[in-house]
C-alpha cells in the first residue's frame, strides 16, 4: 500500500534522512499499521463532526501586557551555537 | 519498616510529630536508589544535593513550628520530559540529552511551592512515545516484579521508582496510558485527570489534544494529595480550565453503596488475558458486595479506538517535534552543508527508531491527499468514542475495566513489531480520545506479576473515582503487595 517512495517523500517532507534499511523497514511498518487503520472505512462518519480537541474551549483571550520573560542569556543558554544575542546557523542560501 | 517503604500520609505524621525529619527521609531514600536502582535503571538524573537542601528547609519549617503542606519534605520523582529549571531534562533522547531548561513547568513550580522534595528525573520512552520504557534512548527501565520484564511505559521509570521504594511518590504524563500502564505494570496506583484539570505548560509535548501529567502513589491517597498540588486553571496554559479544585482527600470514603458501574463488555472480550479477565470480574464481585450496582454495558466504537488513536497522535507529534532542528537547543549534528542538511541529520542522529516512526506516520497522515482519508477520519471517529462515553456516563457514575490486556511482557518481546506493541494500549486509549479521568489500582497478581483495575470517570469527577479506588482498596489487600528486590 505504501511505497518505498511514499516513504522517501514522507522523510523529505518530515526532514529527516533514512538509510536504505531504514526505508525498506519503515515502508513495511508503516503499510501494516495504515492497513489496520482500513478498519475505520467500516464505519459511515458522513455526517459527524471532527473532533480535534474535548474541551469546548474557541478563543481565549487574556491582557496584552508585558509579563515574564527570558533574558537574552537564558534563551541563548541552551544553544548549540550563538554570536552575541542571536542563534547563529550555516548558511541558508 | 523502612522509612522509604512509607507512604507520603504516613511520613507527614511521622515529620508533624518530630519522629523523624526530612532529611532522614530523603537520605532514606537517596540510600535505596543507590541500593536497587542498578537492577531498576528507573532514573536519568538523580538530583541528591538540591534535594537534601529542600529537606533540610523543611526541617527547619517544623522546627520553627510553622505549618507544612502534607507533601512538604516528601520526595517526588519526576518525569524526564517536565522542565525543571537548571536540571538537565532529556525526554530520554538523544536530541534533548544535553538541555537544561530556563524554567519551570507549572507542576514542578508547584511542588517546588509547598516544598516537596524533587528527588529525580525518571527515564520513559523517548518522546513518552512506548509502552514499555523500552525506547528510551539510554536504557530500558525493568520491571521491579521480575527485572527481565518491562516496566511498561511510557512513564516507567516513575512508576518502577515508586513500586521499587526508590521515591514516594512520582509523577507522569499520560497520552494514551502512559501514566496508567506502568502503574498496572508496577502495581502501585497511577492516575490520569481529565483533560485540562493539570497545566501542561513545561510539559514536553507529544500529542497536545490527549497529553495530561498525573500522579503515581504507592496508594489511592497519596495520589490524591498530589492531585491536589497539580490540579487548577495556569495562565500559561490556555487549555487548562478554570474549575473550583476541591480538596481531593475529602472524597477518600469508604463506601460505594449505590455507585452505579458499568463494566464494558468491549474490555472484557477478545484480547484480554483470562487470568486478567478473571481478577477484574473479582473486582466487580467485590465491588458489588460492597452495595454499588455492578452491570455490564457497552462502548460500541471501542475496537475502533486504537486505529484513531495511533493516526491523531502521531499527526500531532508529527508537528509538536518540527521544533526539534538544532537551533535553538539540544542536540546538532555537526559537518553540515547548509541548513537543511543541519535539520536533516540533527534530526535523524537525534531521535531514535520510534519517534522517526511516529513522525514519519503523522506526517503522511496529514500530507495532502490524505488528510481527509486518515487524519480527519480519526476525529470523527474520536467523535463516536467520545459519545460512547457520553452515553454511557449517562447512566453510571464510573465504568470498569482492566488495565492492560496482557501482562508485562518480556524485555525485547515487541520491540521489533510496533502493532503488537500499540496493542497493548487497547483498554487505555479511548479515555483520553474522550479527555476523560480514569485511575489504574492494584488488583492482585498473576504468576507474581501485578494486575492493574482501571476505573474510568466523567470529566473533572476525579473525586466519584477516588472514592471508588479508596473503597476498593480498604477492601482488598493488593496494594500491600511488594516485590522483593
Amino acid at each position: 500500500m505504501i511505497t518505498k517512495s511514499d516513504v522517501e517523500h514522507v522523510a523529505l517532507l518530515a526532514r529527516l534522512e533514512l538509510s536504505e534499511e531504514e526505508k525498506e523497514l519503515y515502508t513495511k511498518q508503516l503499510s501494516d499499521i495504515l492497513e489496520h487503520a482500513q478498519t475505520l472505512n467500516q464505519l459511515d462518519t458522513g455526517d459527524i463532526p471532527p473532533t480535534a480537541h474535548v474541551l469546548p474551549l474557541q478563543n481565549v483571550f487574556r491582557e496584552d501586557k508585558v509579563g515574564d520573560h527570558l533574558d537574552p542569556d537564558k534563551a541563548l543558554s541552551n544553544a548549540p551555537d550563538k554570536e552575541g544575542s542571536f542563534f547563529r546557523v550555516p548558511k541558508i542560501v | 519498616m523502612e522509612l522509604y517503604q512509607l507512604t507520603a500520609h504516613r511520613l507527614h505524621e511521622l515529620l508533624v510529630n518530630k519522629e523523624v525529619s526530612s532529611e532522614e527521609i530523603t537520605s532514606s531514600v537517596l540510600d535505596r536508589i543507590k541500593k536497587v536502582d542498578e537492577t531498576v535503571r528507573a532514573y536519568v538524573t538523580v538530583i541528591e544535593e538540591n534535594a537534601l537542601k529542600t529537606a533540610r528547609k523543611v526541617d527547619g519549617k517544623i522546627n520553627a513550628g510553622e505549618d507544612i503542606h502534607p507533601l512538604s519534605g516528601i520526595p517526588v520523582a519526576v518525569k524526564d520530559n517536565m522542565c525543571t529549571q537548571g536540571i538537565r531534562t532529556t525526554c530520554s533522547s538523544r536530541i534533548l540529552y544535553n538541555y537544561i531548561p530556563p524554567y519551570n513547568a507549572t507542576a514542578i513550580e508547584r511542588l517546588s511551592e509547598i516544598d516537596a522534595v524533587i528527588i529525580g528525573k525518571t527515564n520513559m520512552d523517548e518522546f513518552a512515545m512506548g509502552s514499555s520504557c523500552e525506547n528510551s534512548a539510554f536504557f530500558p527501565t525493568c520491571n521491579p516484579w521480575s527485572p527481565d520484564r518491562v516496566a511498561g511505559g511510557s512513564s516507567g521509570g516513575s512508576s518502577a521508582a515508586v513500586a521499587a521504594d526508590e521515591t514516594i511518590v512520582s509523577i507522569g504524563s499520560d497520552t494514551g496510558g502512559s501514566i496508567r500502564l506502568p502503574a498496572a505494570y508496577c502495581g502501585v496506583v497511577g492516575m490520569k485527570p481529565t483533560y485540562g484539570a493539570v497545566s501542561r505548560y513545561g510539559l514536553i509535548a507529544f500529542a497536545s489534544s490527549l497529553d495530561q501529567i498525573g500522579p503515581f502513589g504507592k496508594d489511592v491517597k497519596d495520589c490524591a494529595l498530589l492531585l491536589n498540588v497539580l490540579c487548577g486553571h495556569d495562565p500559561k496554559d490556555s487549555t487548562s480550565v478554570k474549575y473550583n479544585v476541591p480538596d481531593y482527600t475529602t472524597y477518600l470514603e469508604n463506601n460505594v453503596k449505590g455507585l452505579k458501574i458499568g463494566i464494558p463488555k468491549e474490555y472484557m472480550g477478545e484480547g484480554i488475558d483470562p487470568e486478567i479477565k478473571q481478577a477484574v470480574q473479582q473486582a466487580t464481585e467485590k465491588m458489588a458486595s460492597l452495595g454499588a450496582e455492578v452491570e455490564e454495558t457497552s462502548l460500541p466504537h471501542t475496537k475502533h479506538g486504537l486505529s484513531a488513536y495511533y493516526l491523531i497522535a502521531p499527526a500531532e507529534a508529527s508537528s509538536n517535534l518540527a521544533r526539534y532542528d538544532g537551533v535553538r537547543y539540544g542536540y546538532r549534528a555537526e559537518d553540515c552543508e547548509d541548513v537543511v542538511d543541519m535539520f536533516k541529520k540533527t534530526r535523524s542522529e537525534g531521535f531514535g527508531p520510534e519517534v522517526k516512526r511516529r513522525i514519519m506516520l503523522g506526517t503522511y497522515a496529514l500530507s495532502a491527499g490524505y488528510y481527509d482519508a486518515y487524519y480527519n477520519k480519526a476525529l470523527k471517529v474520536r467523535t463516536l468514542i467520545k459519545r460512547d462515553f457520553d452515553t454511557a456516563f449517562e447512566k453510571y457514575d464510573i465504568l470498569m475495566s482492566p488495565t492492560s490486556p496482557i501482562p508485562p511482557f518480556k524485555r525485547g518481546e515487541k520491540v521489533d513489531d510496533p502493532l503488537q506493541m500499540y496493542l497493548v494500549d487497547i483498554c487505555t486509549l479511548s479515555v483520553n480520545l474522550a479527555g476523560i479521568p480514569a485511575i489504574s489500582l492494584p488488583a492482585g497478581l498473576v504468576d507474581g506479576l501485578p494486575v492493574g483495575l482501571q476505573l474510568m470517570g466523567k470529566p473533572f469527577d476525579e473525586g466519584t473515582l477516588l472514592r471508588a479506588a479508596y473503597t476498593f482498596e480498604q477492601n482488598t489487600p493488593y496494594h500491600n503487595n511488594k516485590p522483593s528486590l
